[in-house]
């Protein structure tokens, strides 16, 4: 516990180093968060754009026939 | 190097690549944030505060290296016209700008209690101010026009020639005096760092260049779905005038 | 030519040209992008007393005088050294021997006012074992610091 309060402490510059840390890993997590989202999302729309096409292609050639 | 610029063979090596670059940034970011906060010792003159430099010193490093990418893909997209430089160059231009960004957040939160100032007007951190404004710039222009072709030429020339600002940043401690102290890794003779502390730097180095290629891979597919997207909804369109 | 080639060539001559317009400016301009001077500058150009301006330098060894808040210590480049007297709060990393930088005004009596006192670090990082090791074996170098 002492150890952990020592850690914390940081020899008195917790202050800094910590909101380093903090920022630097909450920036990282935000960049990851946007692309993933970002791509799942794009990916969904032409998911779906696709398969409509292709159902239409499908009744297309159904009535061709 | 025009084998690698279709989209599908991009899609096709993102898809072997992404699981390696993500076990690779997460063990060396783990690694790392353990041996910079724990597994390494505290500074001679600096103190625990030394720590700082693990986060501060790879993200310049980064904000620098996806700079001079973002350029080469830029002058790739201008004088070649590879369908996925355009791409490449604009997925890696929101990475560099955080990078920066945490390099100088973390350069003010190291410069307060070792400087006793949190900012100096000094040509190293200028000119990495400099380098935040050319991303923002860069990602503003590349979504200023209607028409994306026009938007990526545009913000390509600014890529380029904001690129002369990163020799600047590098020599700008050694051309000029300032606050900022030299080089300390990559310098003549050898780093002047002791090998302890040279670990956790190197470690997460290594995670954050691992973290740009995952989410380069990220960002390239949302670009390229995207702008199938764009295509197929042309193509709608088109054929819905056609019919009528 | 091709087309390719043309392109690859402007590129290239673009960035040749931007690079010496900006390498030219910034030689040119190359005094104002200093942050600070060094007391051999001020000792030989004789900057008026009452300018603002920053000297940077190494606190000299045995110079440093606390009194109560108010301290008095020297900054030098091994060649001059300016006195120097500052009121308030020293950075952590403020102490004999290690670089500075101090901004402030030259009084009648050439003594320089500081207003702020920002310390310097050199770009040596190592472990305290590891610098009390070089030291004790003489293998220390001093002149590696800030000239």
């Amino acid at each position: 516990m002492e150890s952990f309060q020592a850690m914390l402490h940081m020899g008195g510059y917790g202050g800094y180093v910590w909101p380093a840390y903090g920022v630097g890993i909450a920036v990282l997590v935000l960049v990851l968060a946007l692309s993933l989202s970002s791509a799942r999302k794009a990916e969904a729309e032409l998911e779906v754009l696709q398969q409509t096409r292709r159902a239409r292609r499908g009744k297309d050639s159904e009535s061709q026939e | 190097m025009h084998r690698f610029a279709n989209p599908a063979r991009f899609l096709r090596l993102a898809k072997v690549i992404l699981p390696w670059s993500n076990a690779v940034a997460a063990l060396c970011l783990g690694a790392g944030l353990y041996f910079a906060l724990l597994g390494s010792p505290a500074d001679y003159q600096q103190g625990e505060s030394v720590r700082i430099m693990y986060v501060h010193v790879p993200s310049a490093w980064m904000g620098m290296f996806c700079y001079v990418a973002m350029a080469v893909f830029s002058a790739m997209a201008l004088i070649w016209k590879h369908p996925l430089a355009d791409l490449l160059a604009k997925a890696t231009a929101p990475v560099g700008a955080a990078f920066t960004f945490l390099c100088l957040l973390t350069g003010s939160l190291w410069g307060k209690p070792m400087w006793g100032t949190w900012w100096a007007w000094d040509a190293r951190l200028t000119s990495m101010l400099i380098l935040l404004f050319l991303y923002f710039g860069y990602m503003a222009l590349v979504n200023a026009f209607d028409d994306p072709e026009r938007g990526h030429k545009a913000a390509a020339i600014l890529a380029l020639v904001g690129a002369v600002n990163v020799p600047v940043i590098k020599w700008s401690v050694d051309w000029w005096n300032t606050l900022h102290q030299p080089a300390s890794v990559v310098k003549m003779g050898g780093p002047a760092i002791d090998s302890s502390m040279l670990v956790p730097l190197l470690l997460m180095a290594v995670g954050f260049k691992a973290y740009w290629i995952s989410i380069l891979i990220l960002r390239g597919r949302a670009e390229i779905a995207a702008q199938k997207v764009r295509i197929i909804r042309m193509a709608q369109i088109h054929a819905a005038a056609q019919g009528e | 030519m091709t087309r390719k080639q043309r392109r690859l060539y402007f590129v290239l001559l673009g960035m040749l040209a931007l690079g010496g317009a900006v390498a030219l400016v910034l030689t040119a301009i190359s005094d104002s992008l200093v942050y600070f001077y060094s007391p051999t500058d001020i000792v030989e150009q004789r900057i008026p007393e009452g300018r603002r301006m920053r000297i940077g330098g190494l606190v000299e060894n045995d110079s440093l005088v606390k009194d109560g808040k108010t301290v008095t210590f020297k900054v030098t480049d091994v060649t001059n050294a300016v006195p120097v007297t500052y009121t308030g709060v020293l950075p952590d990393l403020f102490r004999e021997g290690q670089g500075v930088v101090v901004e402030g005004r030259m009084d009648k009596g050439g003594q320089f006012k500081a207003t702020e006192v920002l310390a310097k670090h050199d770009e040596n990082y190592m472990p305290k074992e590891v610098a009390d090791a070089l030291k004790k074996s003489g293998q220390w170098n001093d002149g590696k610091q800030q000239k």
